[in-house]
Order: structure tokens, then sequence, then C-alpha cells
């Protein structure tokens, strides 16, 4: 129960999402040829993952083992 | 591990500290973004100025005659400032206001670089992208008005950095990017907070300390007069601000602040008198070429009567820091990609701070109502309830 979660679970995610969006920040700063070009990816993949984790769908139903769980806690 | 104490603080700050900015940051992100499209919408309304076409090697009129075109239409009025198109060198912008202070009530003029014949009137004090413009930079009160939104940009910092603090709380037994459908509307908003605060932290943190920068502009411009520009300025203490009749020649002028520094452009002229320049002296602000350095000013101070340069002085790391922060806050140096990117990012920002109220108020009904159970935690408080992190908040989840 008080396991911590590996940190790399934790902050892997918005980990690689910050230092994408740094860099595409940055390059688009230095170089108008191949620091655009980074920066329309580096932004751009962010931008994609919030698109996808957040895009409209019906909810998926909690699987059946989860649910003694619950009710036992209660 | 945040112990329980250390986790109410930090929820009380990120609470507190996005409920006092919220409204003014929606309302910075919603005008801000037709502002991030000013030059694209001033083309589809056709209020750009744009020179007709002439051969490149047209000669150019002299800048005393484009001046002198600007003026004759406005005689009761001073030049304050003079510049060239964004993207075109062939258009001299004129600014003229009653006196050389700093004030809302300006005309500009725009000239032919090459014929002096005025080519339009434009006002950019009217109309949906001025009110725009004005509700994001100073809410129409001036610097007052600028100061208090780099407060608010200040207090969005603080709930950036508090909400990252929070996000392990939340997140510990979640993926990234998980999104619980199959519980209360909630909890789904809450995930998608947490979701789009930790995916836009980078961008939003940029661009609120990069706003909240600018809002410094006037006061570290005032600054620069006063650290550097009065040590260049001691030789003409006690004397007034140069007449228009014992002015020198402007092109000569322009030549001679050009020569001071070859391969650059020119990016604006301040006159006499102004807040960019001193009582004396023509300023002119030229930039580089390349992508970094175009964005930087160098300024030139020419000698209002005799047209010859006084100084050109480094520009102090304040001004550099104030004007490469500009860029990262406009996105507007990467092309149009670059823009569309700013635009879904700040629409997704809009989303944090709608989910961010709505959970806030969630809670404030739940509260209100005795037939739900409140869950003791700091956190659940915060998040009504929904912290994954313990049975108890999953099963109260599960009853509401």
């Amino acid at each position: 129960m008080k396991k911590h979660r590996p940190f790399w679970a934790l902050w892997g995610g918005p980990i690689v999402m910050g230092v994408l969006t740094t860099t595409g920040l940055l390059t688009a700063l230095v170089s108008d040829t191949w620091g655009d070009w980074w920066s329309w990816v580096a932004l751009g993949i962010p931008v994609g993952v919030m698109g996808w984790y957040g895009r409209p769908r019906a909810p998926v139903p909690t699987p059946p083992a989860k649910a003694p769980r619950a009710s036992a806690a209660l | 591990m945040l112990s329980p104490t250390a986790l109410r603080r930090w929820s009380w700050t990120h609470k507190w500290s996005s409920l006092v900015c919220t409204v003014f940051m929606m309302l910075l992100c919603i005008t801000g973004l037709p502002l991030i499209f000013h030059h694209e919408i001033g083309h589809l309304l056709g209020t750009e100025v744009e020179a007709p076409a002439m051969p490149a090697n047209t000669p150019r009129a002299s800048l005393d005659q484009v001046l002198a075109t600007a003026q004759a239409l406005h005689p009761e009025r001073v030049v304050q400032f003079a510049s060239h198109a964004e993207d075109d060198d062939n258009v001299w912008f004129v600014t003229l206001t009653p006196t050389p202070a700093p004030t809302d009530d300006f005309r500009s003029v725009a000239v032919d670089a090459r014929t002096a014949q005025v080519l339009a009137q434009p006002r950019f004090d009217e109309g949906f992208m001025y009110v725009m413009f004005k509700l994001h930079v100073d809410l129409f009160a001036g610097l007052p008005g600028k100061l208090f939104l780099g407060f608010m940009g200040l207090l969005l910092l603080v709930a950036i950095v508090t909400g990252v603090v929070l996000y392990a709380p939340f997140m510990r037994k979640l993926a990234f990017g998980e999104v619980r459908r199959d519980r209360s509307t909630r909890v789904k908003w809450l995930d998608l907070h947490n979701l789009l605060g930790i995916v836009t932290l980078v961008w939003a943190f940029v661009v609120g300390g990069t706003g909240m920068i600018n809002t410094w502009a006037d006061l570290l411009i005032k600054y620069w007069q006063y650290d550097q520009l009065s040590v260049l300025l001691k030789p003409y203490e006690g004397q007034p601000i140069v007449p228009a009749a014992e002015r020198g020649p402007l092109q000569q002028a322009l030549e001679a602040a050009q020569a001071q520094a070859p391969g650059t452009k020119l990016s604006f002229i301040a006159f006499p008198g102004t807040a960019f320049s001193s009582p004396h002296h023509n300023t002119f602000f030229l930039r580089g070429n390349e992508p970094l350095t175009s964005r930087l000013l160098k300024p030139v101070l020419v000698d209002a009567r005799t047209a010859q340069v006084t100084a050109a002085p480094q520009l102090p790391w304040y001004l550099t820091a104030l004007l490469v922060s500009q860029p990262l806050h406009f996105g507007d140096y990467g092309g149009m990609p670059m823009k569309i990117l700013w635009a879904l990012l700040d629409v997704a920002t809009i989303v944090v701070l709608g989910s961010g109220l709505y959970l806030w108020l969630c809670k404030g009904m739940q509260a209100a109502s005795p037939a739900t159970p409140t869950v003791g935690s700091a956190t659940a408080h915060l998040a009504g309830g929904a912290l994954p992190t313990s049975g108890a908040a999953r099963s109260t989840e599960g009853a509401a």
C-alpha cells in the first residue's frame, strides 16, 4: 500500500513532454530552417498526446475483478 | 512523499493562486488567441498596408521627405516614431502625437519609401483587434493595468509550480494520460485537468513568465534611460528638447547610424524627447539579420542638431532579456505551423483553467450537500475526494 511507484513510471511522461517543449521553443529561436522544423515536431507531439488521451470516447466499463475490492474497502 | 501538512499547504497555495488569477488568465488566453494571428487577420480585413510593386532598384525617397509627407497631414502634431512595416521595408509607418510624451492619442501615416507618397492612414487605435490588444496588455488601464496583469501572471506561475507538486499524489496509481471515464464527471475532469496541465506545463510557464516580463517593459526602458543614457547625456544637461526647426537632416543621421553597425536593418527611430530617446537625439534602433539577432536591438544615438553619432551603447542584459522574451510570448518565430500549435496550446490552457474552476465549484457543491460523505484528507478536499491513493477515496467516489 505504501510502496511508491518507480520514479520513471510517474514522471517519465511529464519529463519527455517537458524536454520536447523546451527544445521546440528554443530551436526555432536560433534557426529558421531545422530549428523551425524541430519546433513543429517537438511542440506537435505534446499537442497530439493531449488530443489522443483527451479524445472523447465512451467510458470503458471497470473490469469486474476490481469491483469487489472497492466494495470491500467500503 | 509529502506529509499531510505539506500536502495541505501545497493544496491551499494551488487553490488560491489559481482561483485569484483564473478569470484574468481566461481573459488573456481568449484575447491572446486572435492576437497570435493578428498579421493574418489584418490581411483578411484588408487593414494591412501594402506598397505597390516597383522594380527592386527603384531609388528610395529621403527620410526627410517621408516625414514631411506625414507631418503635412498632421501639422499640429509631432513625430514620435518611424518604423518599417514588419516584413516590407518599402513602407514607412510614421506615428504622430500631440506631444513627445507617451499617449494613447496617436495617428499613423503609412508612406511609400520610394515615392514619399501617402499609402494609407491606418487606425491602429480602434476596431476589434485594438480592443483585444488593449484587454490583453493593460485592460485599458495603462501602466497600473500592465503591472496588475503581471502580478496575475506571477500567480499563474505559482499555480503551475504547486500544480506540479500535487501531480504526484494524484497520479500515483494512474498511468500517464489515463482519464477515468467510467467514474463521475468530476473524476473525468480531474484527470483531464492533470493531463492537460502537466503536458502544457513548460509552454504555459514560458508564456506566462515572458508575459510577466513584458509587463515590465515600460519600467525597464525608464530604468535604462536612468541607468545608462543619463551618463551619455551629461554634456547636454539642462538643454530643452531640440526644436524641430533646429534639427539636422534625418537621412544623413540614418546613414550615420547604419554605418555604425553594418549588416543590420532598421527596426525603428525614436525622435527627440520620446520614451525611447533623449531630448537631444534621434535614436535609431537597428536589428541583426540572423534569427536570434533579428530580435535584438542595437540603439544608436545621433545628435538631433548635427546628425553626428553620439554613442552606440550596448543593450543592457535586462533589455536583452525583455527582447528575447517577446517571441517566446508571441509565438511568432516559427511560421504558421508554430502559430497553430500556439493556438492549440492556448486552447488547452483554457481547458486547464476551466476544469480547475469546475473542480473547485464541484467541491463547494459537494461540501454543501449533506448526503455526500466527506473525506478528511487535504488533497481529497481540493479534488472533492477523487484522490486515487486510498481505498476510502475510491469507495467514496464509487458511492457517489
